[in-house]
């Protein structure tokens, strides 16, 4: 009996301390991805994607300006990190700290960033309230500098930033299954269109399974549509693999959800 | 226990994983044709030899049927056999699908066929070549005469797999044939499958007939026929060739049409100068005026659910089309347009209204939404009229003539179908010259 009491109280903690820990990460997750738009958008430029293309050369001369900005306040941190190494979290280093997090969904980038910071700030790293904290205070920054820009950036995050792939990249991946996509063209305007298929991908863009999401419709009677589209929707899949996913950064997209739906371009 | 914990705790930890699940929406497609393989379908060296049948070539007559069928719908691409590389006694069995998706094919149709105790047996099977599996496999068994027919049901059964919406090949086309000058035209009334083959001549062209249409049984069509020089309402039976007038009218009858459950005939009367809607029971034998209006209203049509009627009326001033009740109440003009309006008729599914449009000496077919709205020209030129739909609302059939030069040479009326993005406009093969088209409902439903 004590010792059912015993599990279900260390059960319970550990809940609770599971909850603690994963919970704050979700919550600040968008709050930590804007600035990453503004140094990807750079990128977009050279891959033109038409429908975002007005807003995003509004976003790329201010980021420009904010380029610059950035780069002349990277330098001292780094120099003065080495100067002070035993100091912690002070509001000079969370600039650096922002850096760090910025990068966090470009893996490339952060082996390096890794590697310039010094012994005593990875072994910081590693404790979480020291995270937590850093992360509060670069939020609080990031806040204020990002305000400016909320207006351009909203969009754009919404439409991609905030699900982990940059503009360039999931336009890539958008442009190839638009090509493999056949839509069958009986589908009823005013049914509700939306197949949720979610692909397990190996490293090469291979598909290693694929799952329509709301299988239960395909046999709903009335509703053969949906069988049918949802197999189109797997065909372009199937046609388009390997899907031209990043050449890095493999934890991120190994897991994928496209939203087939066709009602814009079937009543348009 | 520790196991539990540990289960839990990755549960956890995978939950807070599978939040940041990347998400792509893809809203746009490509409308490119699909590629498709027909495979030639395989005949059981058992077969039995039919006379006028060459029953080794059957197999082959029947995938390029399904072929020709697919290619004019616009939506499919039928891959040259050439490029076939598996034989069709196997693929029948299990095609290689890497084979076949050299090619790139995204869908295969394999098939064999037995004639065996004077019955033709058919079957087929459509394969998904990116899923490597059946979609669906059917077989048929009829007499070896209707052969073509068994491929035109095949052909349905593939589109209807494939794009979600029934298909429309295995249907007939009524229409008026016309032979002769242009002065002294001969006019028959004829009736075809939808590809062009099995013309039968049902009446021997002694007087001048105009617009049949087809019950929705297809086993009747009424039609407007000058005998004795008196414009008036027939209705003829396909099977037995039986035909009547259509009411007791005093006076000129003209553009019948069928009601959608069959038991009425919709048309106008004229008297005076004036024309009016009137419906008749086939059964009471009852008359109905519907409207009632010092113009001319006619081209009458049923919405499918037979609750609403469109028409074209100049009592505007100048012809346009109206909607009203199927009692004559609520009646509402629908075009606004610059030109005259005129053949309106209510698409099968419901959504859609075909008309023929006049401006500034032109002819256009087109279509709207049944109130009105989103009106889109699809195509025009110098004399065209008479769309009717097929019975998938898909395509519209109508007839288009050609300017004969001074001599009265030149002139042509030839039957034309176009799709409803207006992209995919064929002329249809017909033994004479045609005009006045109507497509049936599907045969085998």
């Amino acid at each position: 009996m004590s010792r059912g009491l015993l599990y279900s109280f260390l059960f319970h903690t550990l809940v609770i301390y599971l909850t603690m820990l994963t919970l704050p990460f979700m919550m600040r997750e968008p709050i930590d991805l804007p600035p990453i738009v503004s140094v990807e958008l750079i990128e977009i430029k050279d891959k033109t994607y038409i429908p975002f293309a007005p807003k995003a050369r509004k976003i790329i001369e201010k980021v420009k300006e904010e380029k610059k900005r950035v780069v002349s306040e990277q330098a001292p941190p780094a120099a003065k990190a080495k100067e002070k190494p035993d100091r912690i979290p002070m509001p000079e280093d969370k600039k650096e700290t922002k850096e760090l997090i910025k990068k966090k969904q470009n893996p490339e980038e952060i082996k390096p960033q890794i590697r310039q910071a010094s012994e005593f700030e990875k072994e910081e790293l590693f404790d979480t309230n020291e995270i937590a904290a850093l992360i509060d205070k670069a939020k609080e920054e990031q806040a204020e500098t990002q305000r400016k820009k909320d207006e351009l950036t909203q969009s754009s995050v919404k439409n991609s930033f905030a699900q982990g792939l940059s503009l360039s990249e999931e336009d890539a991946l958008r442009a190839q299954i638009f090509g493999c996509w056949s839509v069958p063209l009986g589908l009823p305007y005013d049914k509700d269109l939306l197949v949720r298929i979610k692909l397990k991908l190996k490293p090469d863009g291979r598909i290693l399974k694929s799952e329509i999401l709301d299988h239960a419709r395909m046999n709903v009677p009335g509703q053969s549509f949906y069988k049918i589209l949802a197999e189109s929707a797997l065909r372009a899949v199937r046609i388009c693999q390997p899907l031209k996913v990043p050449p890095t950064g493999y934890e991120r997209w190994k897991e994928l959800q496209l939203n087939f739906d066709p009602t814009e371009m079937l009543k348009g | 226990m520790r196991k539990i914990l540990l289960t839990l705790s990755l549960l956890l930890f995978f939950y807070n994983n599978a939040y940041g699940l990347i998400t792509v929406d893809i809203t746009r497609g490509n409308l490119d044709p699909l590629p498709i393989a027909v495979s030639p379908l395989h005949v059981d060296p058992k077969s039995e030899k039919i006379s006028q049948l060459e029953t080794e070539k059957l197999g082959e007559e029947i995938s390029k049927i399904v072929e020709r069928n697919f290619k004019s719908t616009g939506l499919f691409n039928p891959l040259k056999k050439d490029a076939f590389v598996q034989k069709p006694d196997i693929a029948h069995l299990k095609p290689r699908f890497e084979d076949w998706r050299l090619i790139k094919a995204q869908a295969l149709v394999t098939g064999k066929l037995l004639i065996k105790d004077k019955k033709l047996k058919v079957e087929f099977r459509l394969w998904d070549l990116t899923a490597a599996k059946e979609m669906v496999a059917l077989s048929f068994t009829t007499t070896p005469n209707n052969w073509r027919r068994v491929a035109h049901i095949i052909s349905d059964k593939i589109y209807e797999r494939l794009t979600g919406e029934s298909g429309y090949f295995d249907t007939r086309i009524a229409y008026v044939s016309e032979t002769g000058p242009k002065n002294q035209r001969i006019k028959k009334l004829a009736i075809m499958d939808q590809d062009g083959f099995n013309t039968k001549y049902l009446t021997l062209g002694n007087e001048l007939v105009l617009t049949p249409r087809f019950n929705t049984t297809n086993q009747l069509v009424t039609y407007l026929s000058y005998f004795k020089n008196m414009p008036r309402v027939y209705l003829l039976d396909i099977e037995t060739g039986i035909q009547e007038v259509v009411g007791n009218f005093p006076g000129m009858t003209f553009a019948p049409r069928f009601s959608p459950d069959g038991k009425k005939i919709i048309m106008s009367f004229a008297k005076d100068g004036n024309s009016d809607i009137y419906s008749m029971d086939l059964e009471t034998r009852l008359v109905e005026q519907i409207t009632k209006h010092p113009s001319i209203d006619t081209s009458p049509s049923y919405s499918p659910d037979g609750k609403y009627i469109t028409f074209n009326s100049d009592r505007s001033g100048l012809q346009q089309i109206y909607v009203m009740r199927s009692d004559g109440t609520q009646v509402k003009r629908i075009t606004h347009g610059a030109g005259l309006y005129g053949t309106p008729v209510w698409s099968p599914r419901g959504d859609l209204i075909a008309f023929t449009k006049v401006r500034k000496g032109r002819f256009y077919i087109g279509v709207m939404r049944s109130d009105g709205s989103g009106e889109r020209l699809l195509t025009e030129n110098f004399y065209q009229e008479a769309p009717s739909w097929s019975p998938n609302g898909r395509v519209l059939i109508f007839y288009r003539e050609t300017k004969s030069d001074s001599k009265g040479k030149g002139f042509s009326a030839k039957l034309w179908s176009i799709d409803i993005t207006g992209y995919n406009e064929r002329r249809l093969k017909t033994e004479t010259d045609a005009s006045d088209p109507s497509w049936s409902s599907l045969l085998s439903k």
